[in-house]
């Protein structure tokens, strides 16, 4: 059983079932320049979490150690129970088939339109007939707003549009765990408002877990349930929980200096 | 680099066991862009290589009153060696560049990334596709540079140095039984495999901004061009041992 420090987000036990992600002692390094030690906190079944800290401060690096694109210097990330970088390959198969990221800028396959994007995994991961492919493709769109938009290619639809393809993307096989890359960032302020709304939505339609690795304030404070704020300076997390919470209660200044630009 | 090739070992195996995923449309295209694509260059390529072997061999060979044998130099020449080198570098510097260049821009764009965590390998849906497809490509084309160069050995031959052009090509026929072609089909074979490799060896390698996609493309074009000769020098041996 493992426990591990307890902050304003509470870590509970690894055989709690309402938590689906939980990093323990996690150490990221490039070779041997670390990034950040130390970082232990539970991500709870159903809640929106939120890694926030300035730039270059280790979020995305954070993000690519819980989506399994890089293994960590020390530490250790579970999913559902389960060491990803310790399980077998159909276990992090499974684990992968269960996760849909949307990346920074989308990451759309660029030699493909929208529709074959959402299809692929769908064409890859099930035994649904081309018809009912092609309907859950047109629902997908449709839910992020691009309905008539899937013979597009990526290169002819607008930045805003790909990260909602993107998203219809990772959402194609309904996964329970959700992970957004700076989700904001590149979009005015009513297309970025319009896709925390759809966050929310997604958290209360399908209760599905959203990981989101941000820095603007108004989206943290609109969605997040719970979060981890990381330090450059110290190479560690020095605070965590509901970010409204941390705002109150927090004394700490590096953290205050940060979340109080979001008031202004 | 052992690691990569390794990996794509694997990956080899899995398509001869059927396993392997990636799209047969993307794999048609690149068919496409390995081949027809490159029809322009390498017939000029060609005719140009035939042109110059029959006018240096050519002179030399008028001082001897045997002119006519320029046919033979320039039908071995082409078949067995010039023929696969000189289009495995202008794929080198087309595919292989494309290649490290593709996969480098989508490594950036982090699409890569996404194919990893959708659960696709992208050894098996980026690299074991454009490897397959240059290494099938690269001796057809060789074959059309051979003909092109024969071709420019004939108009250098007949135009220039009073060869009639069915002297031409019956000296050629003569100069070339078909072994000849199976070895350079050989080469071509293996230099295709390489260039495809060292492009998206560097491609997968790249780093993530446009100078490193730049430094990916032009790592792949040098590695590519180092590999071709180092080939041709083992397989002139090996073949040299073997007698043929």
């Amino acid at each position: 059983m493992l426990t591990s420090s307890q902050g304003d987000g509470q870590v509970a036990s690894m055989n709690d079932d309402s938590v689906h992600i939980a990093v323990r002692d996690l150490e990221m390094a490039y070779g041997t320049y670390l990034i950040q030690r130390d970082l232990t906190f539970d991500i709870k079944r159903g809640e929106i979490f939120v890694v926030m800290g300035g730039s270059g401060c280790g979020k995305s690096t954070l993000m690519r150690h819980l989506i399994g694109l890089k293994e960590p210097a020390g530490g250790a990330v579970y999913i559902n129970g389960t060491n990803f970088w310790e399980s077998s390959e159909s276990e992090r198969d499974e684990i992968m088939r269960n996760t849909g990221v949307l990346f920074q800028g989308g990451a759309l396959w660029s030699s493909m339109t929208l529709a074959e994007n959402v299809g692929m995994v769908l064409e890859q991961y099930t035994t649904l007939s081309p018809q009912e492919i092609k309907d859950i493709i047109s629902l997908k769109l449709s839910l992020v707003g691009l309905a008539g938009f899937a013979d597009f290619y990526p290169s002819e639809i607008s930045g805003g549009m790909r990260k909602r393809a993107g998203l219809a993307r990772a959402m194609s096989l309904d996964p329970d765990i959700l992970f957004f890359d700076e989700p904001s960032a590149g979009l005015d302020p009513i297309s970025s408002r319009r896709l925390d709304e759809l966050i929310l939505e997604l958290q209360d339609s399908f209760g599905t877990t959203i990981v989101i690795v941000t820095h603007e304030l108004a989206s943290i404070f609109a969605v997040a349930d719970d979060s981890v704020f990381l330090d450059p300076d110290t190479k560690t997390m020095i605070a965590s929980g509901n970010p409204k919470t941390i705002l109150k209660e927090s004394t700490d200044p590096r953290v205050l200096a940060f979340l109080r630009r979001g008031e202004l | 680099m052992l690691g990569f090739i390794g990996d794509l070992m694997v990956a080899f195996v899995r398509f001869l066991a059927g396993k392997a995923c990636f799209r047969g449309t993307d794999f048609l295209q690149l068919i496409q862009g390995c081949g027809l694509q490159a029809l322009p260059i390498v017939t000029v390529i060609g005719l140009l290589i035939g042109v110059i072997l029959a006018f240096v061999g050519a002179v030399q060979l008028k001082l001897f009153g045997a002119q006519v044998y320029v046919a033979d130099l320039v039908a071995i020449a082409t078949v067995r060696e010039m023929g696969p080198l000189m289009t495995a570098i202008i794929m080198a510097g087309q595919s292989g560049a494309a290649f490290a260049a593709t996969i480098g821009t989508m490594t950036v764009n982090e699409e890569v990334d996404a194919l990893e965590t959708s659960g696709f390998s992208p050894m098996e849906f980026l690299v074991l596709p454009r490897v397959l497809a240059l290494t099938l490509m690269l001796p057809l084309l060789a074959l059309y540079t051979d003909f092109m160069a024969i071709a420019g050995g004939a108009i250098v031959g007949v135009g220039a140095f009073d060869i009639s052009f069915m002297q031409y090509v019956e000296q050629t026929r003569n100069a070339v039984p078909p072994l000849f072609f199976g070895l350079g089909l050989i080469k071509a074979t293996i230099y295709g495999a390489l260039v495809a490799l060292a492009g998206c060896y560097y491609g997968m390698r790249s780093g993530r901004s446009a100078s490193a996609v730049g430094y990916a493309t032009t790592s792949a074009v040098v590695m590519g061009v180092i590999l071709i000769i180092i080939a041709t020098a083992i397989t002139t041996v090996i073949y040299d041992m073997l007698g043929v």
